[in-house]
């Protein structure tokens, strides 16, 4: 009982997620990710656009490039290490692009129904139906390819699903006898939506933010293959695509970042997937 | 001198697939200071939706209010912005709700959403509201305030999550307080905690408790007055001895004879539990007529043509009934 006295949801949410062994591999990677994505630069300090050996060496044929150099000569490995950090902060920036637009038009749309909820959702499905790469490809186009405007393309594309899941959220929660209290004691429509019904809709937004993330590194690297990234930022999404026409001759050029991309985006998926066990009470066990 | 709270002829309409149902139909009441004011009826009578008339909380876009006056110290509710209304609302007149297990906020501990009514309202810092909390958490005999505040809901038993729900709805001092089937939830001993509960703050804080209720234990304990509706409209009102003792309506009546009777004595004496046949009429079917004919053993002809008008059962005791219009006549006569 002492134990429990005054925990709230979130501290018992962490309590659940401790004990699940995958999202803490999840979380591991990540760690690692995040800590190469910092740090890498002092610990491997060597410029990712220099050229430092002869074109297409193999991983292990070359002491000056370990794991290799690409199809100008450029180190695998540094590129792997600078690469980390504009990947993770497109994939970041650009969910939580989404998940604020997104949050925004689901709050106001499922809180006030009728007419705003109509305007609001035809918004919301005529982004849908636009194909999303294409969209963002036009997006990314209309201006110039920079890490900016590719965040925001991606941003501005992936929100449609966070508004449907926040609008299903606040339909379920503002019928709930607390927010008819929270209504009874006098409270305005902006406090109730984004002080009482927000809060309890969060859980579900916060997976979903989180799995965003992963799926806006995949976008990054799917608009760096077709050749829509910044020239000057090195990110794992352009490694492959400046060597996929080299594909058959160096498997080493793109099997590395792509290993990066998919081991984050997995340990992204793990923690996901963690957080809604956490969050999901149905599932917890008393 | 009018009273605290005065309802006139209010009117509410749903927007439903059968088409525009009346749910309330002409209801007048009043409320004075220090008084309380029983609502019975069976479900869907119209006393939840009364209260949330009062409130300004009819549900949008179905609902609308479309006629009659809710007069509250003199102002006319119906007619306040929404802006009054907010300000209204837990600071004047406050409302507790059915079910104590899910009108607090989850996420959140009881001592802040307590607190949130005295900032919102009385302007109070986080720290004073804070002290304000535990203080109402003192008067609604909640033990250990100071510790307990900072806990959460699911921390709570039921009665003790309604008493925070008592609090929440007294911390500004509201001078009308509606109860919504306080107790319905609960035990039967953590009732009787809930009764004396309001009691004591009416008592001590002159507040006019309106109490919805469809259990006529609770307003024989309780009330000072009471109401009978029957769908949507008001059929009975009068003081409390009146409507246990001497009720007028045939519906007052059979309320009063399903209660199950408790007699202890030698032997199984037990007597069948009374039931009023058949159930409340759908209200899109609802004719010109007393919508209680068709379960009323005693219904006349006219009863199904006409609503009657109210007739004078005694001293503060009127009721809606062909067949009081019937003695009167004869008395006058």
């Amino acid at each position: 009982m002492d134990k429990n006295a005054s925990r709230g949801p979130w501290r018992e949410a962490w309590s659940v997620f401790r004990r699940n062994y995958a999202a803490l591999i999840g979380l591991a990677i990540l760690g690692l990710v995040l800590t190469v994505a910092i740090a890498g630069p002092w610990i491997y300090p060597v410029d990712p656009f220099d050229i430092v050996a002869a074109p297409k060496t193999a991983p292990g044929a070359d002491a000056d490039a370990v794991l290799g150099t690409d199809y100008l000569g450029r180190d695998m490995l540094a590129g792997l290490v600078r690469g980390g950090r504009p990947t993770l902060m497109v994939g970041f920036f650009a969910a939580m692009i989404a998940t604020v637009i997104g949050i925004t038009m689901g709050a106001l749309g499922g809180y006030y129904g009728g007419k705003v909820d109509a305007i609001l959702g035809r918004i919301t499905e005529f982004f849908q139906v636009l194909p999303a790469l294409l969209f963002a490809m036009v997006l990314v186009m209309l201006f110039t390819p920079s890490i900016v405007t590719v965040t925001f393309a991606i941003g501005f594309v992936a929100w449609t699903s966070m508004a449907r899941l926040t609008r299903a959220e606040f339909l379920r929660i503002r019928q709930l006898e607390y927010v008819r209290a929270a209504r009874a004691i006098g409270s305005s429509n902006s406090r109730i939506i984004w002080g009482v019904i927000l809060p309890n809709a969060l859980p579900p937004i916060i997976v979903a933010a989180t799995l965003a993330t992963g799926t806006a590194i995949l976008f990054e690297a799917g608009l760096s293959f077709l050749g829509l990234s910044d020239p000057n930022v090195m990110s794992w999404g352009m490694m492959i695509g400046s060597n996929r026409n080299y594909l058959r001759e160096m498997w080493w050029a793109v099997t590395f970042p792509g290993v990066c991309i998919f081991l984050t985006v997995l340990a992204i998926s793990l923690v996901g997937d963690g957080l809604n066990d956490a969050f999901n009470p149905r599932l917890r066990t008393r | 001198m009018g009273a605290l709270l005065e309802i006139e002829n209010l009117q509410v309409e749903f927007d439903t697939w059968d088409g525009r149902v009346r749910v309330l139909d002409g209801v007048s009441l009043s409320v004075n200071a220090g008084e309380t004011l029983g609502i019975v009826g069976e479900s869907g009578c119209g006393k939840s939706m009364t209260a949330l008339a009062i409130m300004g909380l009819v549900p949008r876009p179905a609902g609308h209010v479309t006629g009659g006056s809710v007069r509250f110290d003199g102002e006319d509710l119906l007619k306040a912005n929404e802006a009054r209304l907010r300000e209204v609302r837990g600071h004047r007149i406050a409302m507790i709700f059915q079910e104590p297990m899910t009108s607090l906020n989850p996420v959140f501990t009881v001592g802040d959403q307590v607190a949130e009514a005295a900032r919102l309202h009385l302007g109070l810092t986080a720290s004073q509201a804070r002290r304000r909390a535990i203080e109402m958490f003192k008067a609604v005999h909640i033990p250990e305030a100071e510790r307990r505040v900072d806990e959460y809901p699911h921390q709570f038993s039921g009665g003790m999550r309604q008493r925070v729900m008592i609090a929440m709805a007294l911390v500004c001092e509201p001078r009308v307080l509606i109860a919504d089937e306080p107790t319905t939830a609960l035990d039967v001993t953590v009732q009787a905690q809930i009764f004396d509960l309001l009691q004591e703050l009416r008592d001590t804080r002159g507040t006019a408790i309106m109490l919805i209720t469809h259990d006529m234990g609770a307003i024989a304990e309780m009330a000072d007055r009471v109401v009978v509706m029957y769908a949507g409209r008001k059929v009975e009102e009068g003081a409390v001895e009146r409507i246990l003792g001497e009720p007028a309506h045939p519906y007052t009546r059979g309320l009063l004879a399903c209660r199950p009777q408790l007699k202890l004595g030698p032997g199984p004496v037990r007597t069948a539990l009374q039931e009023i046949p058949g159930v409340v009429p759908p209200l899109h079917l609802l004719g010109h007529g007393c919508a209680f004919a068709e379960r009323c053993g005693q219904a006349l002809p006219r009863c199904r043509e006409r609503f009657p008008g109210e007739s004078d059962a005694g001293p503060g005791h009127r009721a809606s009934c062909w067949l009081l219009e019937g003695t009167q006549e004869r008395r006058a006569t």
